[in-house]
């Protein structure tokens, strides 16, 4: 059980609005990644969701209960965060354990939670060792632990990976994502980091500016954003967005294609231009075009391709993955 | 010159000014703990000198333990100066956990208020406190220095004590809150382990004024069963005749405590510092 309903969540901190009137629906079970620009509110968010600050106005609703005068020990919510925040006094078997030791349940269950969690994170070896003695990715496990054994009916994670490097980050991602598939558990995940959020989510949230932008599955998102910030939010490298007016089409402000809807070749297309700069990745060759139509443009390729600076090509796009935008930088469908 | 070759150079210099530093600071120290050991003519002959068999001397250690109530005089300043301590760490880590943690109306306005005692000497309102000890019936009790002390080192507790807690991590108050604990629990179990280094500071602050305060013992507590060790060592001090091997002994005595009380603080001080709490 877990479902989480926020209708019209205001937050203000003085005169300064964070939360715009957040309306949202999260089912029980699902995966949902809030994500945005930093300072675009999703902790804020999270934080309020919480309990760990009080919404200025509006009503959040877990399991259809009211929230608002619920402290967070009694919300049924379990938090990681990203600094990890382990009790340092404590040992990693004790800051599992504490937050079902001060709801008052029984040692025996205690053990019998922890031992499990432990199992599932393969932290075993490490439950007699204090946070100081374990390493980063060991402490967001523990953290992630701590959380799992008080069972909770909301997962929040904020930034979780966002201390841990490169390698570490992939393969707690996978954990994180087993986890879910496991406990069945809803969870709800800020980042600013859209590979983790395409990657994790079954619905993504993207905030911008304290107001959701757009809801919906990563390839919904992909493939249909509702505007110009989320299209150029989504997808890496960025969409390109081109005047509509220079390519002489009417009806539309802007027309957006992403990098890897264009096609390059040396000998006739769409769009003359000239090569600036490549990237040769192994699996991607991305390569940056000075077009008279487009201006700078860029282009993703798959495989390897030997352009070189100042190489001559033509570009041309896919039309049927064209994007238009209106004036008010809304979608034209 | 390269930089290599300059570095113990100016290392030396360094540790000359430190060294001429912890001469300067040490030498009052020296002393009065080399006069203490001596005769009294002795000490008026070769104030300098060190004790020899021929001018050794215990007179001054039993003129104090045998005349007054040295004793008694001790316990007074160390139970002055602990309770004081322990109720400015008490009330200043309170005070600063609320100003750095809550977000209050008037919580800039309180802070300044509170911080207020640095700039102001509480000597200032010596006639006025007197009064109030008076009418509260508490002159010549040790009550009435232990509220002076507190009161006098409160709002140097609180200003540095609220810029520490300020960098203890918000995550983990969180985390406390989302686990259940109680805000006393937040306070007492993890905020309060994490800023001990700054409660060592503090403490070592407010105890050394403390413990050498003649003014307040003077007018709030002058009489013989309150005397604190400073005052005590004043009834050798004459207006024609000084003792000096008593007051230089007294003097030496009155150091220990002090010291013992350091080594502890400055032992947290160091533990403190090396607990890893977040990354």
């Amino acid at each position: 059980m877990g479902s989480l309903q926020l209708k019209s969540i205001r937050k203000a901190f003085g005169s300064n609005e964070v939360l715009k009137g957040i309306d949202l629906e999260v089912k029980d079970g699902e995966f949902v990644i809030f994500v945005g620009p930093s300072g675009c509110g999703k902790s804020t968010l999270l934080r309020v969701i919480a309990g760990l600050e009080d919404a200025t106005s509006g009503s959040i609703r877990i399991d259809g209960q009211e929230m608002a005068t619920t402290p967070p020990a009694k919300r049924g919510i379990a938090m990681v965060f990203q600094s990890y925040a382990l009790y340092p006094h404590l040992t990693v078997k004790d800051n599992m354990g504490l937050g079902l030791k001060q709801a008052g349940t029984e040692k025996g269950e205690i053990d019998t939670r922890v031992a499990k969690a432990s199992g599932m994170l393969s932290l075993d070896p490490y439950l007699a060792r204090r946070p100081a003695e374990l390493s980063g990715g060991q402490r967001q496990r523990v953290a992630i632990g701590r959380a799992i054994v008080r069972e909770p009916k909301l997962f929040l994670f904020d930034e979780p990976l966002s201390n841990l490097d490169a390698a570490l980050r992939v393969q707690t991602r996978l954990e994180i994502a087993g986890l879910h598939r496991r406990l069945k558990a809803t969870m709800i995940y800020v980042t600013h980091d859209q590979v983790e959020a395409m990657t994790l989510a079954d619905k993504i949230v993207v905030l911008n500016a304290g107001a959701i932008e757009q809801i919906g599955s990563p390839m919904e998102l992909y493939n249909k954003p509702a505007n110009v910030f989320v299209a150029g939010f989504i997808g890496s490298p960025q969409m390109n967005f081109i005047p509509a007016e220079k390519l002489g089409q009417s009806g539309a402000k802007t027309i957006g294609v992403r990098p890897e809807h264009v096609a390059l070749s040396r000998e006739s297309g769409d769009w003359k231009g000239k090569v600036i700069h490549v990237e040769h990745l192994g699996a991607d060759t991305i390569v940056y075009l000075e077009t008279e139509a487009t201006g700078l443009l860029t282009v993703r390729l798959f495989g390897e391709h030997a352009y070189a600076p100042d190489d001559v090509v033509f570009a041309t796009p896919d039309r049927a993955s064209l994007h238009r935008f209106d004036a008010n930088d809304r979608a034209i469908v | 010159m390269s930089k290599a070759r300059s570095a113990p150079v100016r290392a030396a210099f360094i540790h000359l000014a430190l060294i001429a530093y912890t001469l300067v600071a040490l030498f009052p120290v020296f002393l009065t703990l080399v006069n203490s050991f001596k005769s009294r003519s002795a000490i008026f002959s070769q104030p300098m000198a060190l004790p020899t068999p021929s001018t050794f001397s215990l007179i001054g250690y039993q003129t104090v333990l045998s005349q007054g109530n040295f004793v008694g005089y001790f316990q007074n300043s160390l139970i002055v100066t602990v309770a004081s301590i322990a109720l400015v760490l008490l009330f200043g880590a309170m005070a600063a956990f609320a100003l750095s943690e809550y977000r209050f109306r008037g919580n800039t306005l309180m802070g300044l208020y509170l911080a207020l005692g640095i700039m102001i000497p509480i000597r200032l309102g010596t006639v006025a406190i007197l009064q109030g000890m008076v009418a509260a019936g508490l002159v010549n009790t040790l009550t009435s220095l232990i509220l002076v002390y507190t009161a006098q080192g409160l709002p140097l507790a609180i200003f540095i004590l609220s810029e520490f807690m300020r960098t203890v991590s918000d995550d983990l108050k969180s985390a406390g809150r989302i686990d259940g604990l109680s805000e006393y629990a937040i306070f007492f179990r993890l905020v309060l382990p994490l800023v001990r280094p700054a409660m060592a500071t503090v403490a070592v602050f407010t105890m050394i004024p403390i413990w050498n305060d003649l003014w307040f013992p003077l007018i709030l507590a002058p009489g013989e069963a309150t005397k604190t060790v400073t005052l005590g060592a004043q009834m050798f001090i004459g207006q024609f005749v000084t003792n000096w091997n008593a007051v230089l002994s007294a003097l030496s005595l009155a150091i220990l405590p002090v010291m013992v009380l350091y080594v502890i603080f400055s032992r947290q001080l160091i533990r403190g510092i090396t607990s890893g709490a977040v990354k």
